[in-house]
């Protein structure tokens, strides 16, 4: 086996600490021991693939699950996912999962006085193709209220999970919407101490996925580690 | 010019909508060749309460230490029919069981074997990162010599071993993320 290269760590202030008491079902789920700082391994640079096979291709359309139309503002979402040397990450899976317009999830625990839609589920997926692009046709969620402080509510959101090439390019995010009021006071959104790394988290308006007549476009570009430039150390380089 | 990894977020307490669909008890079908294991256990939060919204995803090996990825390029047979991917959430009381192979040797940094291991993420509510730990087996020798469990202080690498039940195949591991017996998790990057 030649040679094999890890993935970077993130940079300072870039993702969140475990720990962030704004957000207090951190406290008692956090670890309170520090991490342990593993050297990646085969086990790490290796990850699962989620075969073509297992893919529905109308999983990508929330807005056409059920025999009629969901209500709502009907938005395009789509972007690339990349790695941090802007290298297209291909063929992978994209699932998503999120509230209806009136902002209740079809969840039985989701307690939210609000109206379920019977003609929206709130979940898909799709895979990269060779560009790293995906594309979703969906609902624009509402926000809705949750028990963090007294009158907390989370801004619109479509929560993302991507596996990339590895076990160590996992990553579960969410997606926000441009100009949203609720982002200044939302401490998930405000997680992060890095002011870019937080803004990169919000999607931005796109006349160019805008479809006329029919749905309002949103980009969200997502990055997933990049590799590391220098060689892991690996049993076969001291064959 | 070099970009930075999008910030992780919370899977939330509704993540199942969009992720059940993969989840799945047994892992490696009946004809996949190997040991059968089925390990079951809870995630306890730091006041010992159940954690009913949290999801485990496991990365492992098949039974001859190779991983279904085009990067393991080990001379070893693979047995097509194993993903090496499995997904399992935990129910209302905060347990989790599944069933799979128990994985072979996989190569470590100098040159040496690691133990039998999965890899495994743990996402909740609460969690604005997915937390990454590994279970080890019971009663296996290679333990003693395994880079990662080395790198851990010895009053807390049992957190890591899988527990026999005295059933036969049937460990218990359990997932404690805070307290005097937290769970080891590593840092291996986002």
């Amino acid at each position: 086996m030649s040679a094999l290269c890890g993935y970077r760590r993130p940079a300072p202030g870039t993702q969140p600490s475990h720990l962030h008491p704004a957000y207090r079902s951190s406290v008692l789920r956090a670890p309170k021991q520090p991490l342990i700082y593993l050297p990646q391994t085969l086990s790490e640079i290796t990850g699962p693939s989620i075969t073509r096979e297992r893919i529905d291709p109308k999983a990508c359309d929330l807005t056409h699950q059920h025999a009629g139309e969901p209500l709502g503002e009907r938005i395009v979402v789509s972007g690339r996912v990349i790695d941090e040397d802007n290298r297209p990450v291909s063929n992978s899976l994209v699932e998503i999962w999120q509230a209806n317009s009136a902002g209740r999830y079809l969840h039985r625990w989701d307690q939210h006085d609000a109206p379920l839609d019977p003609n929206f589920s709130g979940v898909g997926h799709t895979r990269t193709d060779d560009q790293g692009r995906y594309r979703f046709l969906t609902i624009r969620p509402g926000a809705y209220p949750w028990k963090n402080d007294y009158n907390s509510w989370r801004p619109a959101h479509i929560h993302f999970s991507l596996f990339g090439p590895a076990f160590a390019t996992r990553l579960v995010t969410q997606m926000y919407f441009p100009g949203d009021p609720l982002l200044a006071f939302d401490p998930i959104f405000n997680c992060t101490a890095d002011e870019d790394a937080r803004q990169r988290l919000i999607s931005a308006f796109d006349w160019e996925t805008t479809t006329p007549g029919q749905a309002l476009g949103f980009r969200f570009d997502i990055v997933l580690s990049g590799r590391e430039a220098t060689p892991m150390e690996t049993p076969q380089s001291h064959r | 010019m070099s970009r930075h990894a999008t910030t992780s977020q919370t899977v939330g307490p509704f993540y199942a909508l969009g992720l059940e669909w993969l989840c799945c008890g047994d892992f490696a079908a009946s004809d996949v060749p190997g040991e059968r294991v089925v390990i079951s256990g809870k995630v306890l939060d730091g006041e010992g309460g159940a954690v009913p919204d949290a999801l485990l995803e496991i990365w492992q090996a098949d039974e001859h230490g190779k991983y279904a990825h085009p990067e393991d390029t080990q001379n070893r047979p693979l047995h097509a029919g194993f993903s090496g991917f499995g997904r399992v959430p935990t129910d209302d009381d905060g347990h989790f069981r599944f069933g799979t192979i128990k994985p072979g040797r996989v190569p470590g940094p100098g040159g040496r074997l690691q133990a039998p291991h999965l890899v495994v993420s743990v996402f909740c509510r609460g969690l604005l990162r997915r937390l990454v730990t590994r279970i080890y087996f019971p009663g296996e020798e290679s333990n003693a010599e395994d880079f990662a469990l080395s790198l851990v202080d010895e009053s807390r690498r049992q957190t890591l071993i899988a527990k026999e039940t005295g059933k036969e195949g049937a460990l218990a591991w359990n997932v404690i993320l805070q307290g005097p017996s937290e769970t080891v998790f590593f840092d291996v990057g986002v």
